[in-house]
């Protein structure tokens, strides 16, 4: 490091944005496609599914069989590089927290091997405090968001059913894919109970919406990412045809480490570090837009402090990093003694579930605020590492074409065994709204800082009877549909008040948000409703970072609509000389 | 075929998307990756971070298991998954490779594995002097059916139940993980359809229709 110094880039930007995931992704497209000069900075390689992908890989292409990795907890075959831990990249809990941390580090972040759940919040989702008393009101209403909705439902393109539902509001839909078997199952079982179920609302294109993305072929595999872009992918669907514009430079390996501001306490450009040659860039830009994710743009913005922002920029009212959130998790599974034997079909389908069920009761009769929707799996998935993994606690407890046997076993019986009960699993996760509390936050760790020499996040999370107490309803409901159906339980149905009825820890769900949360009290949030910050007006945050509560709907719908809202702002804005 | 034209066969619809996949394979493939913007690694391995390819290294870089070690292993892979009427043995599959490899990849199983093995070996040595390579098949089987049946072992056989456990799971695993395994417990997918619903005949014995609901919203070929 003897020349030691910081390189500053010539090139003057309109924008300038942190992150190439749904939030940054979806900013590119909209500035680059208004013609502004866009610097788009990612702290990962550059990924393109067309040529990166594992899709289609059979499972012996892989010498570990698709097994998990540190690089790749989703295992091989997976679509994301990183995940839980990233070498050189600590996070720290203090004690009692047990926050569990999901960074991807690639372009397209997180969107390439996510569920491609795309759920609408429904008008109540923006106003729960003045139902329950609880959190607080967002500053925006359905109705600012539906053109939103409505537009990238068009734009990028989704499957689903209108169904009139209040909580799961109807959109611009392709037609879904028919149920698979052990869905009829579990619609036939849940329905007769009175719950509903209904065509899931997944981003994968089963109907051609433009000349640069294909349709579905049914393989399953999103999770891998589509080589011919028909699942919705930052990577694919946003920043290709951002860069193809001409008007973005795509800058990878780049790990942010400050928000630049003057003398005025105006945002002016990033400084990064390259991780390949170790050395210190500045760019800088007319604004600058964060969209790193919830956590990541937290710890930017507390990282970021000047004579004009003491406490960490966009931070005088002291929220960045509070209100921190996460869907609440839980889940149970079991196998259907009908379907042992089971004739043999391709049953693929799409990456993901065909039907879920929107959350369908009434909290004012529970003793729990929030709802849950419920996501379903199971049928003949691709063999991978950890097939069929422990049959001797299911061999001798069920009897194979009418013979009982001993549990274990080897030879010609155990390869019977194997095919006998091959696509008959079933399960079913939970996945519910948290109340936002201030005292769920990150901060900075005064005392670690990562290999960059950036300090990094220490986290403070804790659930509350809330949360737990919806865990044990999704438990008593699982178990009630599974019995409804003739499955047998086999893992999750053990779990008491000992262990929260199974509820996984904060941030395992990977719907991070709330940590800039948006307001129109300058004093309680960091954000105007435009994502602009309260006290720097050329300085946006685009990801979940800007929530201020996330309904029981998977976040990334939301993510894209707010973050198109907030760049045909700063379209309106710059053009206006407004910032 | 340059990547706009060869972006075009690929929307051309479901029925294309096979063709798409199979012309890739080829010349248009390799237009497609010299295009590609600062791949993060090279060609040897597409699509892989750096830090995965030096953990691929690493593991490949040595040998874990003695040779004795893995004789064993292949007659005990053998034993759990033989050849049969349907498809070949483990060691067709190449289980014991695939072992040998996994238990690098995941180094919590090096003791469990190695020390199960010497456990047995121990076992047969008492019993047959002889390690349970070298005894007959008739001594291995004896020994092996005093570890394979967790309910029914012994309270002093534990340690090699839970032993076989691991070698069951791990044979499993890498079996039908195989080409050959795939096959044989008739894994259909992997390959661009058309889904088109459950077949009615499969439909029919369960007693499930798709309503008129789903039959109208649904997409169907």
């Amino acid at each position: 490091m003897g020349n030691f110094q910081v390189k500053v880039q010539p090139k003057k930007y309109d924008a300038i944005i942190v992150g190439s995931g749904a939030g940054g992704g979806m900013a590119a497209y909209v500035l680059a496609n208004a013609g502004l000069k866009v610097c788009l900075i990612e702290a990962g390689p550059n990924f393109n599914p067309a040529v990166d992908s594992k899709q289609l890989q059979n499972p012996w292409e892989s010498p570990r069989r698709g097994a998990s990795t540190k690089y790749r907890p989703f295992g091989d075959f997976d679509g994301c590089y990183w995940g839980w831990e990233i070498d050189g990249e600590p996070y720290t809990n203090a004690k009692g927290s047990n926050w569990e941390w999901w960074r991807a580090r690639m372009v397209g972040g997180r969107t390439n091997h996510w569920g491609r759940i795309s759920l609408r919040f429904g008008p109540d989702d923006f106003r729960r405090k003045s139902i329950d008393g609880l959190g607080d009101n967002w500053p925006i209403g359905y109705d600012d968001v539906k053109p939103y909705y409505d537009k990238i439902d068009r734009l990028l393109g989704i499957f689903g059913t209108n169904e009139n539902i209040k909580s799961a509001p109807d959109g611009i839909f392709l037609p879904p894919p028919k149920p698979r078997l052990h869905e009829l199952m579990i619609k036939k079982a849940a329905t007769g109970i009175g719950i509903p179920v209904i065509p899931s609302r997944l981003s994968i294109l089963t109907k051609k919406i433009n000349d640069t993305r294909g349709q579905c072929f049914y393989c399953a595999q999103c999770g891998r990412s589509c080589k011919i872009f028909a699942d919705f992918s930052s990577s694919s669907a946003l920043v290709l045809p951002a860069i193809a514009t001409g008007n973005v430079d795509l800058v990878v390996n780049a790990m942010a480490r400050e928000v630049l501001t003057n003398k005025d306490g105006l945002a002016i450009g990033v400084s990064y570090v390259n991780k390949d040659d170790m050395q210190e860039y500045q760019v800088m830009g007319r604004t600058v837009i964060l969209g790193a994710s919830a956590c990541e743009s937290a710890r930017l913005l507390l990282n970021s402090k000047s004579p004009r922002h003491p406490n960490g920029l966009a931070n005088s009212s002291d929220v960045v990093g509070k209100y921190l959130h996460d869907s609440t998790g839980a889940d149970m599974g079991g196998i259907i003694p009908e379907l042992f034997d089971r004739k043999r079909y391709n049953e693929d389908g799409v990456g993901g579930m065909h039907v879920y069920t929107p959350w369908w009761l009434d909290n004012k009769k529970l003793d729990f605020p929030r709802g849950y929707h419920i996501e379903y799996g199971g049928g003949f998935g691709m063999p991978l590492y950890g097939f069929q993994w422990g049959i001797e606690n299911l061999n001798g407890t069920y009897k194979v074409k009418g013979k009982q046997k001993e549990a274990g076993g080897y030879g010609a019986s155990l390869k019977e065994d194997y095919r006998y009960f091959f696509g008959s699993h079933v399960g079913m996760a939970g996945r519910g709204e948290t109340v936002a509390r201030r005292d769920n936050y990150c901060e900075i760790d005064p005392t670690t800082v990562d290999v960059y020499g950036i300090p990094v996040l220490r986290f403070h999370t804790k659930y509350s009877d809330y949360e737990i107490k919806q865990a044990k309803h999704m438990k008593e409901t699982f178990s009630e549909i599974l019995h409804a159906m003739g499955a047998v339980i086999t893992w999750g149905g053990d779990d008491g008040p000992e262990d929260n009825y199974g509820l996984h820890a904060p941030g395992n769900i990977i719907h991070e948000a709330g940590t800039v949360r948006m307001g129109d009290d300058p004093k309680q949030s960091a954000l105007n409703k435009y994502a602009q910050a309260h006290d720097c007006k050329n300085l946006f945050n685009v990801d979940g970072g800007m929530f201020v509560s996330q309904g029981d709907k998977n976040i990334t719908w939301t993510i894209l609509a707010l973050s198109m809202r907030t760049s045909e702002y700063i379209v309106d804005q710059l053009k206006k000389n407004n910032i | 075929m340059d990547r706009r034209k060869s972006l075009k066969v690929m929307v051309l619809g479901t029925v294309s998307s096979g063709l798409m996949l199979e012309a890739c394979k080829t010349e248009d493939k390799k237009a497609i990756l010299k295009k590609a913007p600062a791949k993060p690694t090279a060609e040897k391995h597409p699509g892989l971070m750096k830090e995965e390819v030096k953990k691929l290294e690493e593991d490949n870089s040595y040998t874990y298991f003695t040779s004795h070690e893995m004789q064993t292993i292949t007659i005990l892979c053998d034993i759990i998954i033989p050849k049969d009427r349907v498809s070949g043995s483990a060691s067709d599959a190449k289980v014991p490779d695939f072992i040998e490899f996994i238990v690098k990849d995941q180094p919590d199983n090096k003791v469990p594995m190695r020390g199960g093995l010497r456990w047995l070996d121990m076992q047969c040595l008492n019993r047959y002097q002889n390690s349970f390579a070298e005894c007959n098949s008739k001594q291995q089987m004896e020994i092996v059916d005093e570890i394979a049946w967790p309910k029914k072992a012994k309270p002093e056989m534990k340690q090699g139940v839970t032993f076989f456990n691991l070698m069951r799971n791990l044979t499993a695993t890498g079996f039908y993980t195989s080409e050959i395994g795939v096959k044989d417990v008739g894994y259909k997918g992997n390959t661009p359809n058309s889904w088109n619903g459950v077949p009615d005949d499969v439909l029919k014995q369960y007693g499930l229709a798709y309503t008129p609901k789903e039959l109208k919203e649904c997409i169907s070929f």
